[in-house]
């Protein structure tokens, strides 16, 4: 059927399939195509996997040890990927001007995020997949059983990590700076949130400040479904928490994202 | 049919007037140059008529559109050179311009467009490996790639060798023999002789002359008549050359001698540029 046989919204729902899928194979042509970012993006986790899985031994939280870590690693690669991948990328694409020459194309500002989201959420997914393979292969850890509430838990957590990622853009103002500041903000947060193991034995002070992080929320949640087999909505609070911060960047994203360079 | 209609435009950015209330009108078809120096305001007027931003005053169509409100096809129909942008550092030439043929709904063939911006030999180099010309060309390459009544050209040679501008000269006259619509600035006065069919010479966010390059050279000053008398040079400026070289050399064969060195030369836009520019600086504006 061509385009011309559809009513009106049927015409701009077909527009949109077709920029969406044309603009989600570019991304994924231009993600994979710069090895470095590639690498990092996707591998350090599974790198951080195998020496941390190395070095822990025993139970954590009930379950063999590597199972635990790799819970975390969700939690990592997840930030890693949408907010910190997606936050260096944006600035990046602003400063060097992409972002304004795409202003003057037809494709429309919600497809350009949409398929830049889903983009993102296709290389955590694969690097989710990669993680329990590597698990199951190297120490033993079990596949999920509750796969539905394991990829719900993912989209919500990579949609609000990637709204974070666009407002922790939106305050960067250079792409000299991008990486050194959201690096500051991931591995911190990661290191607070049980990202690399547990947190019982830090001091007070430190677990109270990860206490308010998202992701401490979200690495809970993927406990709660991948290590005691429950439901993503036995946790309701913790997936308000993050649900609340995935709105709050939202917001702050809508408010204060540019698609024009800071540097002249 | 008029493809651009401005009147009154007016921007300031804070206590920056920008634009300080400007009309011109470009028909469709027209090569229209917007010449001046840095600070002008050119690239304000061409980004407010890309849609980049808002206007403080003044009416404005660009294909029939409002650009601050644009309908669905304003954007399949324009093209735009930015003055500084970079484009996916890893994808091909031919890939680059793929992905912005996607965005249109009737784009033109892509090796088709790559070949008229003579980047053929380098169809599946990366972006990074391509010289500053080269970047250029794929810049509007991809402009044309979706083949737009109207293009922005925002000084699409600044920084470019002789030959590299020389070519890009050629792409941009081809443009003119497709029929499009183009509104290019410049601070480069041969560029805008060469090119534009009509030349608006900004100042200080104000169009302070428009003419075509020959109204503008013709019109502006007067004609100077140089020659040599007991070794030194004697310039006469005049509105009636033919009257005052007749009377000069009258007086010169009538004294038996000869004007050396004589030379009769029409303003070059270059001059007549530069004695705008500064008659409105001169007036304190």
């Amino acid at each position: 059927m061509s385009a011309e046989a559809l009513p009106a919204s049927g015409r701009l729902s077909a527009t949109f399939g077709r920029l969406f899928v044309h603009q989600l194979r570019g991304e994924q042509r231009v993600f994979w195509r710069n090895r470095e970012a590639a690498f990092f993006i996707f591998l350090f986790p599974l790198l951080l996997f195998l020496l941390l899985g190395s070095v822990y031994s025993g139970r954590i939280y009930g379950v063999p040890a590597a199972q635990a870590l790799l819970a975390g690693l969700i939690g990592y690669g997840c930030a890693n990927t949408a907010f910190a991948g997606l936050a260096i990328q944006l600035v990046l694409r602003r400063e060097n001007g992409i972002l304004k020459r795409l202003r003057s194309t037809p494709l429309p500002p919600a497809t350009y995020i949409a398929s830049l989201l889903v983009s993102t959420l296709v290389v955590f997914a694969l690097q989710t997949i990669a993680l329990f393979l590597l698990g199951a292969a190297l120490y033993g850890t079990p596949f999920p059983s509750k796969v539905a509430s394991l990829a719900a838990t993912i989209v919500i957590g990579s949609a609000a990590f990637a709204a974070l990622g666009a407002s922790t853009a939106a305050v960067i103002r250079s792409s000299e700076g991008s990486s050194a500041v959201v690096n500051f903000i991931l591995l911190p947060m990661a290191f607070l949130s049980g990202a690399f193991g547990p947190t019982l034995h830090y001091p007070p002070v430190l677990r109270a400040i990860g206490d308010v992080l998202p992701l401490k929320y979200y690495i809970e949640l993927v406990n709660a479904v991948y290590l005691h087999n429950e439901a993503l909505w036995s946790r309701p609070w913790a997936l308000a928490v993050l649900c609340a911060w995935g709105v709050g960047g939202l917001v702050f994203a809508l408010l204060r994202f540019r698609w024009e360079p800071y540097g002249t | 049919m008029t493809a651009i209609a401005v009147s009154g435009l007016r921007k300031s950015y804070g206590d920056l007037a920008a634009v300080r209330g400007i009309d011109f009108e470009i028909e469709e078809g027209e090569v229209f140059g917007l010449l001046g120096p840095n600070g002008a305001g050119k690239t304000t007027t061409v980004e407010i008529l890309e849609g980049y931003r808002s206007r403080d005053a003044g009416e404005l169509t660009v294909l029939g559109h409002d650009p601050e409100r644009p309908g669905a096809d304003f954007r399949e129909r324009i093209g735009v050179v930015l003055q500084q942008s970079q484009l996916w550092q890893n994808l091909t030439v031919r890939e680059t311009h793929a992905m912005f043929a996607g965005y249109y709904r009737r784009p033109r063939d892509v090796d088709e467009v790559i070949a008229l911006v003579g980047l053929d030999e380098k169809r599946d180099a990366r972006v990074k490996s391509l010289s500053g010309g080269q970047k250029r060309r794929l810049d509007l390459g991809i402009a044309l790639v979706g083949d737009p009544d109207l293009v922005f050209l925002d000084e699409p040679t600044t920084g470019f060798d002789p030959a590299a501008r020389r070519a890009a000269w050629q792409m941009i006259r081809s443009l003119r023999s497709l029929g499009k619509t183009v509104l290019l600035t410049t601070h480069y006065l041969d560029e805008a002789e060469q090119l534009a069919d009509r030349v608006a010479v900004m100042r200080d966010g104000h169009i302070v002359r428009v003419g075509t390059p020959q109204e503008l050279t013709t019109t502006e000053l007067q004609t100077e008549i140089r020659y040599r008398r007991d070794g030194a040079d004697v310039v006469v400026r005049t509105d009636e050359p033919t009257r005052e070289l007749a009377r000069l050399t009258a007086e010169a064969v009538a004294r038996g001698e000869e004007l050396d060195g004589l030379e009769v030369r029409r303003p070059t836009l270059e001059e007549v540029y530069l004695a705008l520019t500064r008659e409105q600086s001169e007036t304190g504006e």
